[in-house]
């Protein structure tokens, strides 16, 4: 059972800040009011950072990974998640082997 | 059991069917990284929140870059408030207790199905509990699993393994999609992301890919998308 002090307090830290987030909406319930641009630009949020952390495996790895990456986007408008995942694995590994 | 219950776990088994493989996904990509078994499920339990912990096993190196990994677990997480405030007060009857414990288990998946579950009928504690807080039985057991798996089988970029993350948020962000304004947001939250981490390197691609990406869902907003 090894835990690493640092890993143990990052841990600790992401769960403190995920918590915070959760309970957030119960203390600014009625304060938070966001509305027209604002209010988009706050539900971009999630997609925004998404994007990010996989922007340089998806577009700076390789022609494999970034054609990868466009059928994925495809199959994510029309398929559930898991279905999603398969074809982006299934094709990942069939355009490296023909790289 | 009572009926709200009941109810509630009919509505979550299906999400737990899907967490499952995605638990255990996590397990072995963290193990590849190089964490041990109880790190996985020390962090399943105490985070408790797929995004982030994926996308902070993405950063993951030794040694540990935490300042970028919690500025990250906070930018995947923001989101969490404003479900929190939109279903507070739909758990006006909630205890003191039962709505900050219970809110711990807000994911994406409970907080859509009890949104959903409130346009009917009030939503009691016995169905927050049945729906919510049953899922990181689901979520803890398959990242051990994962980890203790994927330490097993080795390096994940033979199977491909290594681009189901990738995948993953692909998927998730297309739940998110809104047409216009989230093409905005990938493409320029892509492109500046991709740049930065050719340039500046890794974790500020982060930070500078989420902001560019909000600035443009800011820039592209139309009054009718609010």
């Amino acid at each position: 059972m090894r835990i690493d002090p640092t890993t143990l307090w990052t841990i600790l830290g992401m769960a403190v800040v995920t918590y915070l987030t959760r309970i957030a909406g119960l203390a600014f319930a009625d304060r938070l009011v966001l509305s027209g641009r604002a209010k988009v630009a706050f539900e971009a949020i999630p997609p925004a950072v998404l994007i990010a952390v996989i922007a340089p495996t998806a577009l700076a790895t390789g022609w494999p990974e970034t054609a990868a990456a466009a059928i994925t986007m495809v199959a994510a408008l029309r398929l559930p998640l898991l279905a999603t995942i398969a074809i982006g694995v299934a094709s990942v590994v069939a355009l490296r082997a023909v790289a | 059991m009572n009926g709200d219950a009941r109810e509630g776990l009919r509505d979550i088994a299906p999400v737990m069917v899907a967490a499952a493989p995605i638990g255990a996904l996590f397990g072995a990509i963290a193990a590849s990284k190089g964490l041990s078994v109880a790190e996985v499920a020390l962090m399943s339990t105490l985070v408790f929140a797929g995004g982030a912990q994926f996308a902070a096993i993405e950063l993951w190196a030794y040694p540990v870059p935490v300042a970028a990994i919690l500025f990250s677990t906070l930018l995947v997480n923001a989101r969490h408030v404003l479900m929190g405030a939109s279903l507070a007060p739909k758990t006006r009857g909630f205890s003191f207790a039962q709505r900050y414990l219970g809110f711990f288990f807000l994911t994406d998946e409970a907080w859509a199905l009890a949104e959903r579950r409130a346009t009917a009928c009030r939503v009691t504690p016995a169905y927050w509990f049945a729906c919510a807080a049953t899922l990181p039985g689901v979520w803890i057991g398959s990242s051990i699993l994962g980890a203790a798996i994927g330490a097993v089988l080795g390096d994940p970029s033979r199977f491909g393994a290594d681009f189901a993350f990738t995948a993953l948020f692909i998927g998730l962000v297309a739940g998110f999609n809104r047409g216009r304004v989230t093409v905005a947001t990938v493409a320029a939250s892509g492109g500046t992301a991709a740049l930065v981490h050719a340039t500046a390197g890794a974790p500020w691609h982060v930070l500078a890919g989420a902001f560019a990406g909000i600035a443009a869902a800011y820039l592209a907003a139309r009054p009718e998308d609010a």
